[in-house]
């Protein structure tokens, strides 16, 4: 029985005191406890930023890559080795500016890999500048008349990619959301979780309090259901007043490592070299001189 | 009988060439003949200028000669651009029926078939290809066995129907060469017939590295499509059932690089390859390969730059960028093949020595040998082929009872090496600075002990140097030096020289960095002259040699028009500079 301590790792945590980072990493242990994953059966693929930190503080396996490059690590270690439990920690920035690209491309392929962006709308480690999810008119020192851009809007994007599951998390709510991120990790296939947190040092825009007074449950819609891709949508368009949380959309396909045929002899890293095959295309290129024919 | 020939086909991009000069080459090294093909394309999928040329010799050949003694036209622009290469005795193959304007007479013989009728009484206009093959070899009174052998083969699967339209082509366009022959008796001055040796194997570049990364248990690769690694990927893919390999077309070459290095870390052996402008964006993945010292191999295929340059052709102008390229310091490896050979045994190397020392190792090739198809001149021995991966053993982890630390300190610099999940101890990296364990850090003295403990594998890197290679009279004064490609336009042109009675040897290096300075040295101190061959503007090689040996390169032949040196120019050049 793993307990909660099983994933202490000792180090002391480089955040801001109340930094929503806490919440997140309080809400994983205790998903992966209820879950009871061996903290070796893990591996964490993180970026950089406050968020590419998170790794350090939880005992497993980790890989604590580039600035907005944790997804394609991750993909590819989740394809040497289906068996490990791969998750990835990244920020806005990191995820939707930086790696958009990857993440694009990473949902396309439908890897089982669950991807966790700490979104607090602002850039942290570099101190306060606007971040791709940052709303219009919000202030900063390089946009000192206020964001003109539109905000990216992470969980549109990934339905209209039909991911297969989309969900969104709050710091301030941490049993429903170590249960997304449970349900996230169980999901096989690529899982989106964004999850909305204050950054009390530069965001004063989106407190604890601003969301407490908007965020509610997409359960308590009983019309809803996660399954219909169009009214997915239309739920992640809605921000403001009122802000869902939970599932937006959950479409189970195969996962991209299922389809590959060299998978099938288990883990690349056991699979035997066998360098006397290369005989056989030589025997092959001999019959035919070259291999155009 | 003749001893060598050098045929040129050229047309439009999309009018078959390619297809008539691969399946020439494969007919004639199935008939025992050294054949080297090379491929002279614009950046362009239908019309403009293309030559696909071939030397054929009973005698090993690794480059391209300037000579033209066949010119197979398939439009006019073919005839009016190369007219002047050729010499009396050449002879011109084109369909005079299609292309109407007769090319000027005089110093080559001009044979007409009519390819395209002949093609159309078979069945299909496309057959037209299987005509020329069969004038061109009808010609030389080849016979028409192989070239039998060799439509069954790739048209067998298609249906009756296809096959004997192709098998009639064939006939008709032999029996219409063999009848120009007759009826004007020296038509074709040139006569070849199938060598009573065994079959010779035919080899690109690309494949050679692509084998050698298959041979090696590579059981990753990602890459994004660029000329001219391209087929690089195309390789890989074909091959990926038989040996079990993952390939993934990625998103960009950011993405490529950072999958290769997650595959690695994960415990696969992982290799991408891209061109210049790729390779500028795996430079930010090239350091994190060296800063969480996962062992990786790059296949930097050079073409002309800056920027898009000239897409299609080749150049070594990437020697220092891949010896410099990324930020921070840290250890790698260099390598430079000369032929698909060389490329095959050192990109086995090179996926041990990028475990042993847990370091990135850098491909370096060109479009030259990339797309050039060379004879193999034996076939690949496997048995030098080894595979030490260098990691912790189940056994050695189950009994380890400190926790395990990636990055530990050891005299040699290497930590040993876990794959997560292998056992229950945990596998931690970091692109931070990074103590022992791999979690962030910040102190100036661990700081420092992991950057000697990085940098102190290169040291070691010493002992498996390998030195340039010597060809020719050891103690000749004057040396011809070059890397990669060049080996067999330089190994030719001193050839001939040091017939010719010239006191002219050649070195070659196949391992760029670590430098091997010592050898370096060693071997070009006390020589008349030093003559470095590049095909770049700056000649990067040469100021190299002076940075670690201090010894000066006067003469550079350096060439940067995006084509590969002739075996003449280099002759006739070298000749200049050593009298």
């Amino acid at each position: 029985m793993l307990s909660r301590e099983e994933y202490h790792s000792g180090v002391k945590e480089a955040w801001c005191p109340g930094c929503g980072n806490f919440g997140i990493l309080n809400a994983e242990k205790k998903a992966l406890v209820e879950l009871q994953l061996a903290p070796e059966k893990i591996l964490i693929v993180s970026g950089i930023g406050q968020a590419g930190k998170f790794p350090h503080y939880l005992r497993c396996n980790f890989f604590n890559g580039l600035h907005g490059r944790a997804l394609p690590v991750a993909l590819a270690a989740k394809l040497a080795n289906p068996e490990l439990t791969v998750i990835v920690h990244n920020g806005d920035g990191d995820c939707y500016g930086e790696g958009g690209n990857h993440l694009i491309h990473t949902i396309r392929r439908n890897p089982d890999i669950t991807c966790i962006v700490h979104n607090n709308k602002v850039y942290g480690l570099t101190k306060g500048q606007a971040s791709p999810t940052s709303d219009k008119g919000f202030k900063t020192k390089v946009q000192p008349y206020g964001v003109i851009h539109e905000p990216l809007n992470p969980l549109a994007l990934a339905i209209s990619l039909d991911c297969s599951f989309v969900a969104r998390g709050y710091v301030g709510d941490l049993q429903f959301l170590a249960e997304l991120i449970k349900a996230g990790i169980q999901h096989k296939g690529f899982a989106l979780i964004d999850i909305l947190q204050p950054c009390p040092t530069f965001n004063r825009v989106n407190t604890f309090r601003w969301y407490e007074e908007r965020v509610y449950h997409l359960e308590e819609d009983r019309e809803f259901d996660p399954k219909n891709q169009l009214k997915a949508f239309h739920k992640a368009l809605e921000w403001g007043e009122r802000i869902p949380l939970g599932v937006f959309y959950l479409h189970p396909k195969p996962t991209m490592e299922e389809q590959i045929p060299a998978l099938a002899a288990g883990p690349l890293y056991r699979q035997k070299i066998k360098p006397s095959k290369v005989l056989d295309i030589m025997e092959e290129l001999s019959a035919s001189s070259s291999s155009f024919g | 009988m003749n001893k060598e020939l050098t045929i040129k086909i050229g047309g439009e991009a999309g009018q078959g060439l390619v297809t008539i000069g691969t399946v020439l080459s494969n007919l004639f090294s199935r008939g025992g003949w050294y054949v080297f093909a090379s491929q002279d394309y614009e950046s362009r999928i239908r019309g403009g200028h293309n030559i696909y040329q071939m030397r054929i010799a009973d005698h090993p050949i690794w480059a391209m000669s300037e000579r033209l003694d066949v010119l197979v036209a398939l439009d006019r622009e073919t005839l009016r651009l190369h007219f002047s290469e050729l010499h009396d005795k050449s002879v011109v193959i084109y369909d005079g029926e299609k292309i109407q304007a007769a090319p000027p007479g005089g110093k080559a013989k001009l044979i007409s078939l009519p390819m395209d009728r002949i093609a159309r009484e078979c069945g299909d206009p496309i057959l037209a290809n299987t005509v020329a093959v069969a004038a061109t070899v009808g010609l030389f009174g080849y016979g028409l066995g192989y070239l039998e052998e060799y439509l069954r083969r790739v048209f067998g699967k298609k249906g009756d129907r296809v096959l004997k339209e192709n098998i009639q082509a064939a006939q008709r366009g032999y029996e219409e060469a063999e009848r120009i022959c007759q009826r004007e008796g020296e038509a074709c001055p040139f006569k070849l017939c199938p060598l009573d040796v065994p079959a010779k194997i035919l080899l690109s570049g690309n494949e050679g590295v692509a084998l050698g990364a298959l041979a090696a248990g590579c059981k990753f690769y990602s890459g994004y499509p660029m000329t001219p690694s391209t087929n690089i990927l195309t390789y890989m893919a074909s091959k990926a059932d038989q040996f079990g390999v993952v390939v993934e077309q990625a998103e960009d070459e950011i993405a490529a690089i950072n999958m290769v290095i997650g595959a690695s870390f994960a415990g696969a052996r992982a290799m991408t390859a891209t061109s210049g402008g790729g390779f500028d964006l795996m430079t930010e993945g090239l350091s994190l390969a060296g800063m969480t010292e996962t062992p990786i191999v790059i296949v930097l295929g050079q073409r002309p730059g800056p920027a898009t340059g000239l897409p299609t052709r080749t150049e070594q102008a990437e020697l220092r960028y891949a010896i410099h390229a990324s930020h921070g310091e840290f250890p790698r490896l260099v390598l430079a093949p000369g032929t698909p050979e060389q490329g095959f045994y050192l990109t086995a190397h090179a996926f041990n020595q990028a475990e042993k020392y847990q370091i990135p190792v850098i491909i370096l090739t060109d479009q030259y040998l990339a797309d050039s198809y060379f004879t193999l001149d034996r076939p690949l021995d496997l048995q030098k082929i080894t595979i030490d991966r260098y990691l912790l053993s189940d056994d050695e982890l189950s009994r380890m009872s400190d926790e395990y630390r990636r990055y530990a300190l050891t005299s040699s610099g290497i930590s040993p090496r876990a794959i997560p999940g292998q056992s229950r101890h945990l596998v931690m990296a970091d692109s931070d600075e990074h103590d022992e364990f791999g979690h962030i850090i910040e102190d100036r003295q661990t700081r420092s002990r992991q950057v000697a403990k990085r940098m102190k594998k290169e040291q070691m890197m010493e002992q498996d140097i390998l030195p340039p290679n010597i060809y020719g009279h050891l103690k000749a004064k004057n040396m011809i030096i070059c890397w990669g490609s060049t080996w067999g336009v330089a190994h030719e042109a001193m050839t001939r020289l040091h017939d010719e009675g010239k006191d002219v040897a050649m070195l070659h290096f196949t391992q760029v960095w670590p430098f091997p300075s010592r050898q370096v040295r060693d071997v070009l101190k006390d020589r008349d002259e030093l003559i470095c061959i590049e095909n770049n503007a700056s000649g990067q090689m040469a100021s190299l040699i002076r940075e670690k040996t201090g010894l000066a390169v006067d003469q550079k032949i350096l060439q940067a028009d995006g084509r590969p040196f002739s075996v003449q120019y280099l002759f006739e050049t070298i000749q200049e500079v050593i009298g």
